[in-house]
């Protein structure tokens, strides 16, 4: 029973230590990144930052603050998910109750993938061309469009996923009480699903906040708050780009204040998806 | 004997495969009728086309009579959440809704409207978990999830919750099949202390489980009935060979 040095243990320790590698690197990116943009943006911080438009003459402004890229990131990344929601809900149900794993339903799930991959500047262009061919300028709604295009294809296989991982019994035990086909759907699998949709919207709309090059083209940029879906908005990725394309090292130094609102935005958002969806998902069969 | 449940003339096919053939049978009244037989002889399917559940299974298709207090339950006209209703079904393997456990008893009770109050809801659920003997058990911690009850647990909720919509009928599909024998020990008492207020239709696949529970003995072979008659004249004096040799453990 003794230990015996063997070839296999080899093997084993390469993995151990892989992994421990793998997580080094991650947990250290994600210091670097959250230590940059506090170092960066902690100073420049203001209560202004988020409660002004830009002021000052510049056209990004050294004075004032962001507060028109704080609201158009929350109307574009919020309509474009409600929209992706109200079109990927209806095709992740159908794609399961009625396509299941049948060609056409792979060939489905394949597109959307696809999709997924797409990088978000393609997106962009797509969407510019589109609006050129339809005479729109670029808008608020522009940009919630073509959010909800990008945001499609995430909600709706993060659903598919959940709708898959459904127990096949749960629906013949709410069946043998006699319930009707609506009472199963809403009073059952709904409140099964729950938690796993809650994840899929707040995933989407983490990834539309968070997107610049999409809205690039098809929002715009502008220093006022967004009053109509007709004109520009300005958006936070964009700002951060903006302002760290300035010459201005005061200008700069708000672009990291910039990045760490929207930093705190998406963390935000992603630990309350956690929290919010361990919540609903407490009486969920796993 | 008083027939409660009567089968006339019923094939069914899961698509070219004919499941039952030709089956006429009557199920008596508040006693524990067991359907045994070996695995694939249709014993499940017959138990599923009681409560209507045989037409889930797709490309499922039944000719045939199924008769519950003179009524076909397979007439145009009938509702099949009335006959779901009326007629109970106690799974192979419990499934608990994703709810608390107090949900589970009472969401049979809220669908059908079946009281008027928060009290007599309460009380209800309280009744139907005395019942089937989980209220000890689980009084305290009613709006805890049903998932974090024991396996043997779920299966006593899963017959609280169907005895809760007040069935006439209770099926039971190999209802002890996935517990430990304690469970299983547990909910063959259940069955038997309820049977004077219920007709029970057990399927089952252990000869021993069949000779503790049964009153009434079906026994099918290749979608057949071969014999049907009351358990003790079953056992000890069966009339077909195919019954005899099953019966002695043969196949």
């Amino acid at each position: 029973m003794k230990f015996h040095w063997h070839r296999r243990h080899l093997g084993e320790i390469v993995a151990k230590i892989l992994m421990y590698f793998s997580l080094g690197l991650v947990f250290a990116s994600l210091t670097l990144i959250l230590w940059t943009v506090l170092s960066k943006g902690l100073p420049a911080l203001t209560w202004e930052m988020v409660s002004q438009t830009p002021k000052g003459g510049f056209y990004l402004g050294k004075e004032g603050g962001i507060l028109n890229a704080i609201l158009g990131s929350f109307y574009m990344a919020g309509g474009g998910t409600l929209i992706a929601l109200v079109f990927s809900l209806p095709l992740a149900l159908y794609l399961e109750t009625c396509l299941g794993e049948s060609r056409w339903g792979n060939w489905v799930r394949l597109s959307l993938d696809v999709l997924w991959g797409i990088p978000s500047i393609v997106y962009g262009a797509f969407g510019f061309i589109l609006m050129l061919a339809l005479g729109l300028r670029a808008s608020l709604l522009g940009g919630i469009i073509i959010l909800a295009l990008l945001e499609l294809p995430i909600m709706t296989r993060a659903m598919d996923e959940v709708i898959r991982r459904m127990p096949r019994d749960l629906e013949q035990a709410a069946l043998a009480l006699g319930s009707t086909k609506l009472e199963v759907a809403t009073r059952v699998v709904l409140r099964q699903m729950l938690p796993g949709i809650v994840t899929a919207i707040l995933l989407a709309f983490g990834r539309g906040i968070g997107d610049a090059a999409s809205v690039l083209f098809t929002a715009g940029y502008t220093d006022s708050i967004p009053t109509s879906l007709m004109r520009p908005a300005a958006s936070l990725p964009l700002a951060v780009f903006f302002q760290l394309g300035t010459p201005f090292p005061e200008v700069q130094q708000r672009a990291y204040a910039s990045a760490l609102i929207l930093t705190i935005i998406v963390l935000v958002i992603s630990l309350g998806s956690r929290w919010l969806a361990a919540r609903v998902g407490k009486f969920s069969i796993k | 004997m008083t027939p409660h449940l009567q089968v006339r003339n019923l094939n069914a096919w899961y698509g070219s495969q004919q499941a039952l053939k030709n089956i006429t049978l009557e199920i008596p009244q508040k006693q524990i009728t067991v359907i045994m037989g070996p695995s694939g002889c249709g014993k499940t399917s017959l138990l599923k086309t009681f409560n209507r559940f045989f037409e889930l299974t797709e490309g499922a298709r039944l000719e045939g009579e199924v008769i519950v207090n003179g009524e076909n339950i397979y007439a145009k006209d009938v509702d099949e959440t009335e006959v779901r209703k009326r007629i109970g079904l106690l799974a192979q393997r419990p499934t608990v809704l994703p709810m608390s456990i107090y949900e589970n008893v009472a969401y049979g009770l809220y669908i059908h409207r079946m009281r008027q109050d928060t009290r007599a809801y309460k009380d209800a659920v309280q009744h139907y978990l005395e019942l089937a003997g989980l209220w000890e058990e689980v009084g305290k911690r009613l709006h805890d999830p049903a998932t974090a009850l024991s396996i043997g647990q779920q299966q006593r909720l899963c017959l609280a919750r169907g005895l809760a919509v007040e069935p006439e009928i209770i099926l039971g599909d190999e209802p002890t099949s996935a517990l430990d024998p304690i469970s299983s020990q547990h909910i063959e008492h259940k069955l038997l202390e309820i049977k004077q207020q219920y007709t029970t239709v057990i399927v089952t696949h252990t000869l021993r489980q069949a000779k503790r529970l049964a009153d009434y003995v079906v026994f099918m072979y290749l979608g057949e009935v071969v014999e049907a008659g009351p358990a003790n004249e079953v056992f000890s004096n069966p009339k077909q060979e195919r019954t005899r040799q099953y019966l002695e453990g043969l196949f």
